[in-house]
Formats: structure tokens, C-alpha cells, sequence
């Protein structure tokens, strides 16, 4: 099914299972522990070797020497896997380092070796007994100092650079100006579920359970990687502990799982052990952005730049932080550009909202600055600033934009005119509280998508596809899509995901999942009823599914009677996102406590306020925007992968040493959705959250640490350190 | 509970290449390693426990942690390792009516012990009250962290009412209140990164005011 | 983790006998710290022996009005003691605010004695460090140092005791009870139990090889207000950046150690006499010697400010 126009009534629209909150259809698994996961499969047939992975002690450089002697003599060793024995592997098109390093070494805790053996204490303590020595070489682990060698590097559909109107001159002349540099760090994914997989072959052929948002993706690059045809490829991923970016591709542990599988000749389990995962696999880039604001002294945007540096293994992508600088404001003088460092850190890739998360960590703290300078309410002024259409091509609008909205709404409901304007001003006990409020903006990204329906002879309906539930919801909003269109209850419909014999899905990424996987099955569905109406003698023009029965005038007949039918089918996008802007948007309003003695900071109060399109289950919806807010507190306050730059590898890399947010750590969170249908996004009229609700959340409680205490920190993550001589009360 | 029809998550026949058997050294519980080298062969020891109410006897190499043994040895997989050094929780179990991080234990050590995993709390269909909260509450994302998340709540639960202290308790000598800080400082070892915290909060909060 | 035999006997003089018989030989109690290390590489005994069914999980008053603490009482046990509540709350305050549920419900008064450092570079077995192979080097000297030392440092190692428990003890006097393999008993005061580093940072305690702890005891309570404020990025689960931990007499005398600043918990009693005078007088002279890296220097602030601020409760 082609999507070129915007979507008409179609019976999703009846709302009589999609937009309910809905328990999730897997939930009674997950509480029971019986939802398999990747490392949990047990299946008779299968009794897997364990493998160890052995990571690089070097950053950079060459290994000099393998004794694998000890090693393979050790009890219960069946094989190691290493650069030699695995022969020349090819480079997945979604990965920059190579998976399996040696001779030469990539990045710290590159995996150079896999030990196998029978059980995994045996793999684990065999695995400590290779010996490698490494010709260490000298390599560049700052971002500040490679800064100045960066490159021009484009991302995506966004250009390296771009400029409307005259920015210098328009930012020069402006009556008010802000000129700021902030910094991110690296940040970690840090899903619970370990990047983990099971590889059996049977004779030229490859099964593989893993843990993967992106399974057709994924089965292409072990193709590539291992250089087999892909129909001799099978990825069953039905159960994933967490990606947030960090699975969209393959890692070592699928590799090495199956290489190891295919020299000892037995089915191989990989778990990449946590102290490992952080410097092996991949990681959000950190970034110095430049920031400037030139406004009229009305408030006024007249100029707005953004420019970021980021780095990456050569060849490797810009993290992409001013992507939303080109559509959030109005201001007809605008410049942005991404450059891209080469550093010898491990691979950075995209984790939750790339390019916007850190992007709006740095934007919506400089807009708070501006608004500071203006004397103005920084809800005023974002809404003075907002824009109905893509100020870079004003012929083309929005397609939905309830930013203004939403900083209303969530303003109200918050409190925010109680906020007392002046930084510093409000004590509770030994805390000083200050609210911030910051917007929320996410591109509306769409992706072609498919799915297979079949309705059973019982009247069941199954859906298969290769999507994937990352935590998402996916499997209930899909279920809720199915019975929606065939007119049918949740529980009569079965949804399987996350195996690579089902149609190509859109994969869970970049907020699009939601949207585009349920369209898929919209499309399947609408197939699905046609090939019933058929059968069963309809008109499928007026054909009604309801309530397990189709009808036509006077006529009904149970959907049942119309037997076993199967029908798939695709959405492809085309054509509208030229047309229209799709993003989605929203404001987060924060309340923090700054202990006056030691600077500890506690957020108190969260709000969210979201526009993203038709919200298909929003119980489901809202644990995706109260997660990715918890997520955005831990970028505000903690997190930071810490960079030994002598060294050049992730020195806290661990769960004790990378500080996440624990329970105390996160309040009562509040989330409003606003009505919401976009009828150019899709025939689901929905969009996503998942993304939007960390952007510009870390803002936020950045704004909220300055109105409590008068001290800005552009350097995240803000911790004590950065406020504790400067706290008013430090005397 | 027909969502997935009968737990079919396409499972997929597949041949193994060789036997099972492993190669492991048997030596007497009270014989001791040969000193030093560090390939020296495993130990294997015996223990047998209480899982879930069943009795479970196992041949056990001494570095197998309680919850290798419990997830690779007897395929109770809800308890899962995130970290495997307790910085996560999500291997959490209660042994002996206490919830620990079966990660940091070694099974050989629990001789005779109690414990109960996710597992025996309920099943589909027949959901311990703390499961189907989390269900009604969507106290979770992904279900990884989740079952050390209901351990520790329902354990959580048990140690407030038995008066046991936390960090935000602010007066030692009176009775520990049920409140939503106390639940939060209490539940801060089982890390969920998809943040379904503040409900997983109202989960706990709801069935305590039943049991309350 | 290598392989290892393991037994467990049931006295002490038998336990520590089977220690001494070993030098790759290891006492495991709780194992929250041990196994942690032993699956790294860090520790590599070769013999395991559990004390855990040594009967030393008592809480018993001593002679002198004090209390006697079984090595083996877990830390949540401790913690919940209706005495030690009450007449030594720095104690059970500093337990909860330390690690996790589950890991209190296992962790041992002995076993979070010994418990070694949270050092990155300790942790990590690619990069030098004098503690983990005495002689390779130090990484974190001119590497990652937020986290680590500032006073009691030295040239070969800059890395802290990570405890909670350890540093009320030390306001506390506790003394630390020992049996070794011959049967001979010796009590330690809690302020030799820990040792600075100098050029052996391997040697951490002042426990002999092979020596078992039994006890810890502590004196008569000595009544004031007790307080433990530990400071640190999150809000739970997390190791110390700064803590204090502080009894406070009505008359503003009183004691103070900080943990998360040294190689042990750092007590000045000389610097107690200015408690009195205020939070900036007592760190003065507290953290006479301090040498920070550039990383960690706000750690002395940070605790001067945390003092201040439980002088300021104190005061009501």
C-alpha cells in the first residue's frame, strides 16, 4: 500500500480499540520471567557452548603477539576464535569498527578473541588465560583538542552546513545577543540486557537468537560480515532488554557467536559481560556546540546558529545536534553546522533522539539564557519564536505543530506563574527549588513497513512481522491495530514479532516504529479484508467488521465462516514529507531541590506535555515518555562516560561506575497528551513518543538548577562539583 | 493468555553437532584443588536447595554462582543477569525469605536453603497480586529488570512491615512508615533503564494498601 | 575466575587453620565484594572457605555496657537492632546508606571491614595499578580521579576505602576481634585496622595471614546525637563522594570521621576540639595534609560543607 496522500476515515478511526490504554498483551510474560530473551533460550535441541569474549588492553595499535596455548589447554576449551581463524570478515553497513579486531586494534575492549568452551565458569576462567601483546600506539581521545581537525560531515537528509538569509550580519547588528559554548559527554546506552546471542548452524545455514531492534537490517550485515547468502540467515529476536539505539545493528557478540558455533561445530551463547559492553560496543558521541542568538529587544529571534563537533572512529557518523536548530524557531538569518572529529574512542552511534537529545541539552539552555537577557518569561518567549512553517522553506508547513500549546497547557498545570523570575530567591528547608521549562521537538521519521495477517479457521487473527518490542509496546499496539481493522477483540489476536522469516518491518528506531510497523499491519489488514469480503460474497465497500462478524446491509455472517486466509502487504511512504514538516512536539517543566551546603541536586516535580500524532495506547505511550524524562534526568545530572585521555578508553565502565538514575532518583512524573490526529503522517494519523520525551527534558532541570541557584553549568553532566564554590551560600 | 498461542515463539528445530556430556573433573567436596595453576581443573561439589517449593539436587563446578545455577542448570530464566556484580539487580531472588543478588552468592553456598524466583511467585493466568499490579500499572518496558523488580517489591513490602530501617527512615526508633519515599530508596538497587519507576511505585503502592 | 575447592567448617579455630594451611587460600563470607573481584581477575584464590556457619551472627551487650557484634551479623541486621538504633544510630544510618537492600541482606560486618577499593583502575586488569599487582604502576595518578583519594595518599596509590559502615565505626572506637590459626585472639583498635597506603597499597588492613575476624565491639554508647550525611551524585546506590559521620554533644562537642576521602576513614581527633568553632576550623585542621588531584579537590570543600551543615541540624 502506497501512503502519497493524506489519510481519509478508515477504520481505525472507530477508536474502539486503538487510543485505549491497554495492559500489554506480553505483560503477564514479563512478570512471570517466562518471556524469552535472547541468553534464556533453552531449547532441547540446542546444547550451546559458551563463549567468552576477550577485549583489546590497548586503545590503538597492533597486536604483536597471540599465546593462546594456555588457553585452548585449559579444562573444558573446545575452541578460541580469533582474527586468524575467523579469515577475512567483511564490515556491516551499520557498523564502523570491525567487530573482530586483530592485527590491528580499533578501540579499547575491541573484542580480539572468543574462548568456547563447555561451560561458561570454564570459558570465563580460560578466557583470562590469553596472552596478547600489543604494539601500543599513540592515538586522539580528546574531543577538545582534535576539534580544530574536524570535518564538514553530513547526516542523514541533514546537509554538513546550512544558511538562509545573512546570519553574520543579522546576528552582529542584533540588539541583544548570546554567544555560548556548551558541551555533552559520552553517554551510554546502558539497557539492561546485555548484548547477547545463540548461533546454531546446521550445515551451511545460520540461526541466530539475539537481542536486535532491527532485524532485516541485521541479517544483511551478518551477511555481509560473514559473506553468506542471506537466505541462509534466520534472526529471531522476539524478546529485547533494551536497545535505545544501542541494538539497531549487530555487535561482536553475534559474530563471534557464530563464528565460534561454526569452528567448534556446536551451537555458541555470547553474553558480552557488563564491564566489557561500554567500551566493546557503541555510544552517543559527546559534543561541543557553539550557540548564537541575535534577537530585536522585543524578543524577536533574527538570528539563530548552532554549530556542533562530535567524534567518531574515521568514516564513523557526526552525532547531528543541530538538526532541530533548523525548524524550532522562527528567525529569518540561520546557520548550522556538523562536523565530525576522527578519534580513536570506541565507536559512537545514535542512541535515543540522536542529534536532538544533546542537541536541545545545548539549544533550550541557551534559549533559557536568551529569554534571561530579554527579561522575558522563557515560555513567552519560545512562543513569541515559534514558526508554523519550515523556516528554512516557509512554503512548507507543518503538518501538525502544538508547540505553543503545549507550553501553555503544561505552564498551567505546572505552576509556572508562581515561578519567581529572579534565580536563587526560593528556600524549602535546606533546599533551594527552581522550575524550568524547556521544548520538546522530534522529527516524525516514516519507514516502509510490512506484515503478514492471517485469520484462522477458529476466527483467530495472527500477525506476523519482523518488527520488534524494544519496551515500546509494539506487541499491543499492533495486536490493538489487527483487531481494530478485522473487528475482533484483543484477545483473539496473536502477534509475533522479531523473527527474520516474517515480512520486513520498519524495524524500532528513531521514533518511527510505532507508526510505521502498525501501518504495515494496517496495510496487511486492509488486504486481509478484502480477500474476506471476497470470500464471503461482501461489497467491500460497505463491508462493516464488528464484533467478530462482517455485515453488509442486512446481511452478517461471522468473520470465521470466511476460513483460513492469509494476506500481506507494506506501507511505503512517499511524496508527503517533501510536502509537509512532520515532527512532534511538546514542554517539559522540571522542579529541582539544590541542597544550600553540598549542591546535591534532586528533581522534585516533572511534567511532560506531548503533541505526537494519535496516541495508539497511551498507557503504553506514557511509560515511553516517563522513561525516556528518567533518561533525560540521568543526562542532566550523571551521566558521562568518562574519558582517560592518556589512555583512551571509558575508565567507569560499569553499572557502579556509570551512574544511571536509581528509583530515588526520580519523583511522581506527570504526563498530558494533547488531541492529536495527523493525517499526513500516516493511515494510523499517529506519530511517536519515545524519542520526544528526552528532548529537551535535560534542559529543563538545567533550567530549573539555575532558577534555583543563579548558576548556569553549560558543561553536562551537572554535578555538584560544577556548582559547590559558586552556591550563594559557599562563603 | 493465547497471545503467543501456547508460548510458540518459533522456536526452531535445530541439530546439535555433538553431546552434551562435559569434560569436568569430579573431586570430593573436601578435596582441595591442586595449588595455583590457574587452568587447574573445576571442583565440582554437590548442593541441593529448594527452588520454587521443589527440592533441586545439582552437581555444581564451586564457581557457579546461585544464579547460573539457577538460570543454566535448571532453566529458570526470569532471573536475569544485567551486571553480574551487583550494580543492577536484576538477578534478584529471595533466599530464605530475604531478596539478595543471586549474581554475588556461589550456589554451593546454599546448601539447603529456600529460595524463591520470579517464577514461584506466579504464572500466567495465575498472577501473584505484586505481578498483576505491575501488569495493571505498566510498571515496566522492556521486562528484563522486571522480575528482580517484583522480588525486591514484594521483599520491599515484607521489610517495612518488619521495621527494618532504610536511608530516608527518619526517626530509627519508631515504627517505618509505608510511604512513596521510603518504597523508592528501597527499590534503588534494581536499576530499570527504560525509567518505569514512578509506576512501578504506584504498583507497589497499590498492593500495599491492600495488604495494609 | 580461576577454579577453587571450598569448604565450610564450623569453628573458627578450624577456619582460620585451613586459611593458614594456604596462602592461595580466602575467607568468604557475604562474597558481595569477593566474587565481584574474583570474576574480574582481581582476586584468585584457589580455596574458599566459608565462615558462614560459624555461629558469629550475634548481637550480644558486653560487660562494659557496650556491644559485641558477631563478624557474621548481616549489615541489614546491624542496621535493624533495636541497641544499636538507639544508642548507635551513626551505625545504622551509615549501613542503610550504604550499597543496596539486597546487598545489605547479604553483606557481613567483617566482610564490609575488608571490603577494598572502588577504584576504576583497580577494577580494571588492562591498566597499572600498585594495589591489584604490587610494583605495575599507579593509572589513576594523571588519570580519571574524581572519585579518589585526597588525604592519606601516597605516590603508589591514590585510591579510598569505599565504606559506610567502616567510618562510624571509627567515630564509634570500635575495636575489631580476631582469632588466628593457632588459637591466639587479639583485638585491634578500628583506628589501626585500616592502613594508609605508603609503597605497599596491597596491605590494607593490619589482619595478619590466615587471621579470622569475629567480632567487632563497641564501647559504651557514649549518648549525643548521631548523624551520617553521605553526599553523592545520585541519590541512592551509589558510592560516597563525602560522608560524615558525627556525634554531637549538646555542649557543640563532639566527633567526626569522613569516609570517601582517604585510604580509611579519616578521623582528626586533635581537629574534634574545634568542633565547637565550626565546620571551617575542624576541616582545617583535618585536611592539614590534603593533597587533591585537580579532579577531586572539591572534595574538601564538599566536606567541610557536609560537616557544616550537620553542625547546623545539630544545632537544631
Amino acid at each position: 500500500m502506497k501512503f502519497d496522500t493524506p489519510a481519509g476515515r478508515n477504520p481505525i478511526d472507530q477508536l474502539k480499540v486503538i487510543g485505549k490504554p491497554t495492559d500489554r498483551i506480553e505483560g503477564p510474560y514479563k512478570v512471570t520471567g517466562t518471556a524469552p530473551y535472547a541468553y534464556d533460550w533453552h531449547d532441547p535441541t540446542l546444547t550451546p557452548l559458551y563463549g567468552f569474549v576477550v577485549g583489546s588492553g590497548v586503545a590503538k595499535g597492533r597486536i604483536a603477539g597471540m599465546d593462546l596455548t594456555t588457553a585452548k589447554a585449559a579444562p573444558g576449551v573446545v575452541t578460541i576464535v580469533t582474527a586468524e581463524t575467523a579469515g577475512p570478515l567483511g564490515l556491516g553497513q551499520f557498523n564502523t569498527a570491525p567487530l573482530l579486531g586483530g592485527p590491528e586494534v580499533a578501540h579499547y575492549h575491541q573484542a580480539v578473541a572468543l574462548v568456547v568452551a563447555e561451560s561458561f565458569e570454564q570459558a570465563r576462567a580460560a578466557a583470562a588465560l590469553v596472552r596478547v601483546d600489543y604494539d601500543e600506539a599513540k592515538g586522539a581521545f580528546d574531543l577538545a583538542a582534535s576539534r580544530g581537525s574536524a570535518k564538514a560531515a553530513k547526516i542523514q537528509t541533514n546537509p554538513a552546513e546550512t544558511a538562509i538569509g545573512n546570519f553574520e550580519a543579522a546576528f552582529g547588528k542584533a540588539a541583544v545577543r548570546l554567544e555560548e559554548t556548551y558541551t555533552t559527554p559520552n553517554e551510554a546506552h546502558a539497557m539492561m540486557e546485555p548484548h547477547a546471542s545463540i548461533a546454531s548452524w546446521e550445515g551451511d545455514a545460520l540461526t541466530v537468537w539475539t537481542s536486535n531492534q532491527m532485524i532485516d537490517r541485521s541479517v544483511s550485515d551478518i551477511v555481509k560480515t560473514l559473506k553468506m547468502p542471506k537466505e541462509k540467515v534466520r534472526l529471531i529476536s522476539p524478546f529485547i532488554g533494551g536497545g535505545f539505539g544501542g541494538k539497531l545493528w549487530i555487535r561482536s557478540d553475534v559474530i563471534l557467536a557464530a563464528l565460534g558455533a561454526r569452528q567448534a561445530g556446536r551451537p555458541v551463547k555470547v553474553a558480552l559481560t557488563r564491564p566489557l559492553m561500554f567500551n566493546n560496543t557503541v555510544h552517543r558521541s559527546g559534543t561541543i556546540q557553539r550557540i548564537r542568538i541575535g534577537a530585536d529587544t522585543d524578543g524577536t529571534i533574527i538570528a539563530i546558529g548552532h554549530e556542533s563537533w562530535s567524534g567518531n572512529q574515521v568514516g564513523g557518523r557526526p552525532e547531528g545536534a543541530v538538526a532541530q536548530t533548523r525548524l524550532l524557531y522562527a528567525g529569518s538569518n540561520r546557520m548550522t553546522a556538523e562536523r565530525v572529529a576522527a578519534l580513536d574512542l570506541p565507536e559512537s552511534n545514535a542512541m535515543r533522539a540522536p542529534g536532538e537529545a544533546p542537541g536541545l541539552m545545548a539549544l533550550e539552555m541557551a534559549v533559557d539564557e536568551m529569554a534571561d537577557r530579554l527579561g522575558m518569561d522563557p515560555v513567552q518567549f519560545r512562543i513569541k519564536n515559534d514558526t508554523q512553517v519550515d523556516p528554512e522553506k516557509p512554503e512548507r508547513p507543518f503538518s501538525q505543530r502544538q508547540l505553543v500549546a503545549a507550553l501553555r497547557d503544561g505552564a498551567e498545570r505546572f505552576g509556572w506563574s508562581k515561578r519567581v523570575a529572579t534565580p536563587g530567591q526560593v528556600r524549602d528547608g535546606r533546599w533551594r527549588v527552581g522550575l524550568g521549562v524547556a521544548a520538546a521537538f522530534r522529527n516524525n521519521q516514516v519507514m516502509k513497513s510490512g506484515a503478514r495477517v492471517r485469520l484462522g479457521a477458529d476466527g483467530m487473527v495472527t500477525v506476523e512481522t519482523d518488527m520488534t518490542d524494544i519496551g515500546t509496546g509494539t506487541y499491543t499496539i499492533i495486536g490493538q491495530t489487527a483487531a481494530e481493522m478485522m473487528g475482533v477483540t484483543l484477545d483473539k489476536v496473536v502477534v509475533r514479532l522479531g523473527d527474520s522469516s516474517f515480512p520486513i518491518s520498519s524495524g524500532s528506531g528513531g521514533q518511527w516504529g510505532a507508526n510505521s510497523s502498525t501501518s504495515g499491519v494496517y496495510a496487511a489488514c486492509a488486504k486481509l479484508r478484502e480477500a474476506v469480503t471476497q470470500k464471503l460474497g461482501f461489497n467491500s465497500d460497505d463491508a462493516v467488521f464488528e464484533d467478530s462478524q462482517v455485515r453488509s446491509g442486512n446481511r452478517s455472517l461471522p468473520l470465521a465462516e470466511a476460513g483460513e486466509l492469509v494476506a500481506e502487504d507494506a506501507i511505503e511512504f512517499e511524496g508527503l514529507a517533501n510536502k509537509y514538516q512532520q515532527s512532534t512536539f511538546g514542554a517539559h517543566f522540571v522542579e529541582v531541590g539544590v541542597d544550600a551546603a553540598t549542591a546535591e541536586i534532586r528533581v522534585r516535580r516533572m511534567l511532560a506535555v506531548c503533541a505526537g500524532g494519535r496516541i495508539l495506547n497511551p498507557k503504553s505511550a506514557r511509560s515511553q515518555v516517563i522513561g525516556a524524562m528518567t533518561m533525560g534526568v540521568g543526562a542532566a545530572l550523571m551521566e558521562e562516560l568518562v574519558v582517560d585521555k592518556t589512555r583512551g578508553f571509558f575508565v567507569n565502565h560499569d553499572l557502579a561506575g556509570y551512574e544511571v538514575p536509581v528509583h530515588a532518583d526520580i519523583p511522581h512524573q506527570e504526563v498530558i497528551f494533547l488531541d492529536e490526529v495527523d493525517p499526513i503522517s500516516s493511515p494510523m494519523k499517529a506519530k511517536g513518543v519515545g524519542e520526544l520525551g528526552i528532548c529537551g527534558c535535560a534542559a529543563a532541570v538545567a533550567n530549573a538548577i539555575y532558577n534555583a541557584t543563579g548558576i548556569r553549568v553549560r558543561d553536562y553532566p551537572i554535578t555538584l562539583d560544577k556548582l559547590l564554590e559558586r552556591m550563594p551560600d559557599a562563603a | 493468555m493465547t497471545q503467543f498461542g501456547e508460548l510458540d515463539f518459533n522456536r526452531r528445530e535445530v541439530v546439535a553437532g555433538a553431546s552434551a556430556c562435559t569434560a569436568l573433573t569430579i573431586l570430593p567436596l573436601t578435596a582441595r584443588a591442586e595449588a595455583a595453576t590457574v587452568g587447574s581443573p573445576p571442583v565440582l561439589s554437590p548442593v541441593a536447595f529448594t527452588v520454587n517449593g521443589e527440592r533441586r539436587e545439582l552437581q555444581l563446578d564451586t564457581r557457579t554462582t546461585l544464579l547460573d545455577a539457577v538460570r543454566e542448570h535448571l532453566h529458570l530464566t526470569g532471573a536475569k543477569k544485567g551486571c553480574d556484580h551487583g550494580q543492577c539487580g536484576a538477578c534478584t531472588m529471595i533466599v530464605g525469605g530475604r531478596r539478595i543478588n543471586s549474581c554475588l552468592t556461589l550456589a554451593v553456598m546454599h546448601q539447603d536453603d529456600d529460595i524463591t524466583t520470579i517464577e514461584g511467585l506466579g504464572k500466567p493466568g495465575a498472577l501473584h497480586p505484586m505481578q498483576a499490579a505491575f501488569v495493571k500499572h505498566d510498571g515496566y518496558q522492556c521486562g528484563f529488570c522486571t522480575p528482580g523488580q517484583i522480588c525486591s517489591s514484594v521483599a520491599v513490602l515484607a521489610e517495612i512491615e518488619a521495621g527494618i530501617p532504610s536511608h530516608v527512615t527518619v526517626d530509627l526508633t519508631a515504627k517505618t512508615e509505608l510511604t512513596t519515599i521510603e518504597i523508592r530508596e528501597r527499590m534503588s538497587g534494581n536499576i530499570c533503564r527504560c525509567g518505569a519507576y514512578s509506576n512501578i511505585v504506584d504498583a507497589m503502592t497499590e498492593v500495599a494498601g491492600r495488604q495494609g | 575466575m580461576r577454579a577453587f575447592s571450598y569448604e565450610r567448617p564450623t569453628t573458627p579455630a578450624e577456619a582460620a587453620s585451613a586459611i593458614a594451611a594456604r596462602p592461595d587460600a580466602k575467607f568468604i563470607a557475604g562474597g558481595t565484594n569477593l566474587l565481584d573481584l574474583m570474576k574480574l581477575q582481581i582476586e584468585m584464590p584457589a580455596h574458599l572457605v566459608d565462615v558462614n556457619g560459624l555461629g558469629l551472627d550475634k548481637i550480644e551487650p558486653t560487660a562494659e555496657g557496650g556491644l559485641r557484634i558477631g563478624a557474621l551479623v548481616r549489615n541489614t541486621d546491624l542496621a535493624a537492632d533495636g541497641r544499636v538504633r538507639k544508642e548507635y544510630g551513626v551505625l545504622s544510618r551509615a549501613i542503610v546508606a550504604g550499597a543496596s537492600g539486597q546487598l545489605r541482606n547479604k553483606a557481613t560486618t567483617a566482610g564490609n571491614l575488608l571490603q577494598r577499593t572502588r577504584c576504576p583502575y583497580f577494577y580494571d586488569t588492562a591498566q597499572a595499578c600498585n594495589k591489584r599487582q604490587p610494583g605495575s604502576g599507579c593509572a589513576a595518578i594523571g588519570g580519571i580521579s574524581r572519585q579518589l583519594g585526597v588525604i592519606g595518599t601516597s605516590e603508589a596509590c591514590i585510591a579510598t576505602n569505599p565504606g559506610d559502615m567502616s567510618v562510624a565505626l571509627r567515630v564509634l572506637d570500635a575495636t575489631v576481634e580476631t582469632v588466628d590459626a593457632k588459637g591466639a585472639t587479639r583485638t585491634i583498635p578500628i583506628a589501626e585496622f585500616h592502613r594508609l597506603p605508603g609503597d605497599t597499597p596491597q596491605v590494607e588492613t593490619a589482619l595478619k595471614p590466615g587471621e579470622l575476624i569475629t567480632a567487632v565491639s563497641l564501647p559504651r554508647p557514649v549518648g549525643g546525637t548521631h548523624f551520617y550525611r553521605k553526599v553523592r551524585d545520585r541519590a541512592s546506590y551509589a558510592f560516597a563522594l563525602v560522608s560524615v559521620a558525627a556525634i554531637v554533644q549538646r555542649d557543640g562537642s563532639g566527633r567526626v570521621a569522613f569516609g570517601g576521602l582517604a585510604p580509611k576513614p579519616w578521623r582528626v581527633e586533635a581537629a574534634e576540639a574545634d568542633l565547637p568553632e565550626g565546620a571551617k576550623r575542624v576541616a582545617d585542621r583535618a585536611f592539614a595534609e590534603a593533597k587533591p588531584t585537580r579532579d577531586n579537590a572539591f572534595k574538601l570543600k564538599l566536606a567541610e560543607r557536609a560537616l557544616d551543615a550537620v553542625l547546623t541540624e545539630a544545632r537544631g
